[in-house]
């Protein structure tokens, strides 16, 4: 039975790999309404990919003799969307354990080795529905614990593991909004633990020689923990705190300063409400415009303006999935737009919305060389719309990723053409 | 009974509008007898100990002029105008005649369509800020409960009935959870400020009974006595359904000919026997197509409609059975994948349901999407026009309205912009089924009981004092 099923899905994966197609070596999007996200719009511009990368941007590029053209006239062409928040490839059902690889149980709720991508499913067919929505890239993110583990960013590409990351880690993750769930009774205590294994790190760092002739106190956390957090301490590896309340946005403001952490804010409901020193302080959000539930005491302040009001104030923000449903992280990873086009009507520019999406995401998590614009050097991932990329109506009508156009069917394809025409009596099943 | 009720309470206002029911349940006689006995001690259709005490807030006569109509009744209508009237609809057209006095809006630009209905909703009885203290929806002690009533959990304080008004929702059902075989009736509720459930309550709206099929029922009880299986499931609704069909014969009877002692009262067999005389409408939790035609097979087992089956991600596998029995799919756009039983949901759900005839109803599930359920919609929309199956805007409008309107048993007061229905009535800043639209006001029973342009006057519960800063814009 289990051999039956990898054969079915080995075959599965074979169809969707098969779909790709313009596999050219140089491609030419032509005539649309460019942008670049890096710079102004261009209208009727051309985005020039060589090799998988994109070579040239601009209303008067030489396009190769030998390039494959596609015209994009009265479309609006934009890098592909980079979700800064999800289960992707780590979740495929779930309330089915055996499909979910989202967290560690670490020591004292301490997983900072946790590398997160060494679980991720290549052949996940929630890949090409999010890839198909225009979201060509993703960063996979830990969760539970007070330290989480390791996040990492990954093209949504066939491929193995390898083949996706483009940078792993990109981020440390701690959770430090419900001190129960880190098995602790209140945030001064979390805070406390917090410490401990910031200063345990610094003693590890400094001290490593004695700690292999087991010379050294015990730690709060384990060898390879330790190690992990290094790069924290040492502001190379930012720090993602998944954190609600004002005040306690406040306190990993405070460590952050004490310890020189690239602090990031993960779901930041009550962000708004200091946007101000955030701001100052040069720390980004990531956040989402479909929430405005007071869902627990954390969590009072909880509006949809808040993106808007971050960005008025100068924080960089990137979009993530937070109507609260709880999908958002891996099923509807493509929702990214919705999310975008709400934070619009709650009052972010559109302009922000879009880098948002694309570029703010690429530079808080240190891969703008990477992906996130429409420049030269940049990975050829590329979007084609019919129209406004955040609204319903919209086609995606071209996805690149690395210069290679993905039109895939997903396995939701495949079931609604198996049902599109029902036999006569619902006693027969559709062959 | 509602009349029974006024003899009792001779002279209250409680008992407006009661001549309409009288005429409709019993007998003077069985009445009087009922009475020598006293209320609640015999089963009698149609029983309502907890009757709504909603009164409709202050109204003027109100214009919406130069507005698109989205009607759900009919074809679209382009800078045409409707009349709000004594909480009525009082005219809808290209033009109007209002009185002198009424209020005039300008709707240059904006769209104007009846109040939503979410017939999927758990505010008030899963409260936010949530925690086991606001806990309420799921009576988990046993897995076949229709002795509960979600009206005895909803807290009208719950801060997140004056978000779903904002987000144009003017009535909801409000179910208990799925945990349950029956997890017991839902009430339904105008989404309006009340100190009471009761002053929320929809007059003369039947109740529901919530089921629930599949996985939920037998993780719950699987390590608790069961069921434990699909099979158990089934085994458990069936002896539920005998017992109540034997419990309706008895009181039946009884009813008819008050020979000897009543039998024994049982709350739950009470509101099965309910279904089973058609005042009950049957909301039935379902993923799985396999597992729909098997309720289907129930359901004609023991004589009683399924309404609606609700969360129907596999409702594209058997549209053609559930349009054939004129069952309702209320459905998501695009949720998934968060169980084995959601594993096969499309996007194109809802457009394929509609194409092969059935009944498609948006619903929520969930305190965030209901503020959106418009979206769902256009989300649905436009993964229909992918696989070349286009919903009209005039054909989507009915997903978010009359159709969760008939589900509720109440589309011959709500659900479209008609002269006499009640003017529940929301007016969008453009099309509802843009990303950038938002409700602008929102009008129950003609009261403009949401304005987004005057934050002062903006619904904000008892919780919400002190505890939610006051921003003027968080709707």
């Amino acid at each position: 039975m289990k051999l039956l099923i990898s054969k079915i899905t080995a075959s599965l994966v074979a169809v969707m790999i098969a779909t790709a197609t313009l596999t050219a070596q140089t491609i030419a999007i032509t005539g649309g309404k460019v942008y670049p996200v890096s710079g102004p719009a261009i209208d009727g511009g051309t985005v020039l990919i060589v090799n998988g990368r994109i070579t040239a941007v601009g209303s008067n590029v030489a396009i190769p003799a030998d390039a494959q053209r596609l015209d994009a006239t009265g479309k609006i062409v934009t890098p592909g969307f980079v979700n800064s928040s999800t289960q992707l490839g780590v979740q495929e059902i779930g309330a089915v354990q055996e499909t979910r690889d989202v967290s560690a149980r670490g020591k004292d709720n301490i997983a900072a080795a946790f590398t997160v991508w060494d679980g991720l499913n290549p052949n996940s067919v929630l890949l090409a529905p999010a890839r198909k929505e225009g979201i060509t890239s993703v960063v996979v993110i830990p969760t539970g614990g007070l330290v989480a583990g390791q996040a990492a960013l990954v093209d949504v590409v066939p491929g193995t593991t390898t083949d996706m990351v483009i940078r792993a880690p990109v981020a440390m993750v701690a959770e430090i909004g419900d001190p129960q769930s880190a098995g602790l009774e209140s945030r001064g205590e979390l805070m406390v633990k917090l410490r401990e294994l910031l200063e345990d790190t610094r003693f590890f760092q400094t001290h490593r020689e004695a700690f292999d002739r087991a010379q050294t106190r015990p730690f709060a956390a384990s060898r390879l923990d330790l190690q992990a957090m290094i790069p924290v301490i040492e502001g190379r590896l930012p720090l993602v705190v998944t954190v609600d309340r004002e005040a306690d946005i406040d306190a990993a403001m405070r460590l952050a300063r004490e310890f020189n952490i690239k602090l990031i804010i993960g779901g930041g409901a009550e962000a708004w409400m200091m946007a101000d020193k955030l701001a100052a302080a040069h720390v980004p959000v990531l956040t989402g415009a479909m929430n405005n539930i007071p869902a627990g005491f954390a969590a009072l302040g909880q509006r949809q303006e808040n993106a808007a009001l971050l960005s008025k104030a100068g924080v960089p923000v990137a979009l993530i999935g937070n109507a609260g449903g709880g999908d958002e992280e891996a099923f509807n990873v493509r929702n990214l737009k919705q999310e975008a086009g709400n934070a619009v009507a709650y009052g972010l520019a559109w302009e922000n919305a879009l880098r948002a999406v694309t570029l703010t995401p690429a530079e808080v998590f240190g891969v703008s060389d990477r992906v996130g614009s429409l420049q030269p050097g940049r990975e050829g991932n590329v979007v084609v719309w019919s129209g406004d990329p955040f609204e319903f109506s919209t086609r995606v009508e071209h996805v690149f990723v690395r210069g290679r156009e993905y039109h895939d069917k997903t396995r939701q394809d495949l079931l609604m053409e198996r049902y599109r025409n029902l036999p006569n009596s619902h006693n027969t099943p559709p062959q | 009974m509602r009349a029974l009720f006024c003899l009792l309470l001779a002279g209250t206002t409680a008992c407006a509008g009661a001549a309409r029911s009288t005429s409709t349940s019993t007998t003077p006689a069985r009445d009087s007898s009922q009475a020598a006995i006293g209320l609640g001690s015999t089963s009698t259709p149609n029983a309502d100990p907890f009757p709504s005490t909603y009164v409709p807030f202050p109204s003027r006569t109100t214009v919406i002029r130069n507005v698109n109509i989205l009607t759900a009744a009919g074809p679209t209508i382009r800078n045409g105008a409707i009349l709000l009237q004594n909480g009525k609809i009082a005219a809808v057209g290209a033009t109007v005649n209002a009185p002198g006095d009424a209020l005039v809006i300008d709707g240059a630009g904006k769209y104007v369509t009846p109040g939503i209905i979410d017939d999927h909703s758990h505010l008030g009885v899963y409260a936010a800020p949530g925690g086991n203290a606001l806990s309420d929806g799921n009576e988990a002690t046993n897995p076949v409960t229709p002795q509960v009533w979600a009206e005895h959990s909803v807290w009208p304080q719950d801060p997140q009935f004056p978000r779903n008004l904002a987000g144009g929702v003017t009535t909801l059902q409000v179910l208990p959870g799925s945990a349950n075989l029956f997890g017991g009736r839902s009430v339904v509720l105008k989404v309006v400020p009340g100190r009471t459930v009761q002053a929320m309550k929809f007059p003369g709206a039947k109740y529901g009974l919530k089921m629930a099929c599949g996985e939920n029922p037998k993780r719950v009880y699987g390590n608790r006595g069961g069921p434990q299986t699909r099979m158990g499931n089934v085994a458990g609704y069936r002896s539920a359904w005998i017992r109540a069909v034997d419990y309706r014969r008895k009181w039946d009877k009884w009813n008819a000919d008050h020979k000897g002692d009543p039998p024994v009262r049982d709350l739950g067999l009470e509101t099965l026997a309910e279904v089973l005389r058609g005042n009950i409408l049957v909301h039935n939790h379902c993923y799985r197509a396999d597992e729909m035609a098997q309720m289907i097979d129930i359901a004609h087992e023991f004589g009683y409609k399924i309404r609606s089956f609700h969360h129907g991600v596999e409702a594209y596998k058997i549209a053609d059975l559930l349009a054939k029995e004129d069952i309702g799919a209320s459905l998501w756009a695009d949720w998934g994948s968060f169980k084995m039983e959601a594993m096969d949901a499309v996007k194109g759900n809802m457009a394929l349901v509609d194409h092969a005839g059935a009944r498609v109803i948006v619903h929520s599930d969930d305190p965030s999407g209901s503020q959106r359920l418009n979206q769902e919609a256009a989300k649905a929309m436009a993964a229909g026009a992918e696989i070349g199956l286009p919903i009209s805007e005039d054909q989507a409008i009915k997903w978010l309205t009359i159709n969760p309107a008939w589900a509720l048993g109440l589309d011959d007061k709500i659900g479209s912009l008609e002269p006499g229905k009640n003017a529940d009535v929301v007016l969008w800043s453009g099309d509802p089924f843009s990303v950038y639209s938002r409700p602008e006001k929102v009008w129950v029973d003609g009261a403009l009981l949401y304005d987004r342009t005057d934050p002062s006057e903006q619904w904000r519960t008892d919780f919400e004092l002190g505890f939610v800063p006051f921003t003027g814009t968080n709707r």
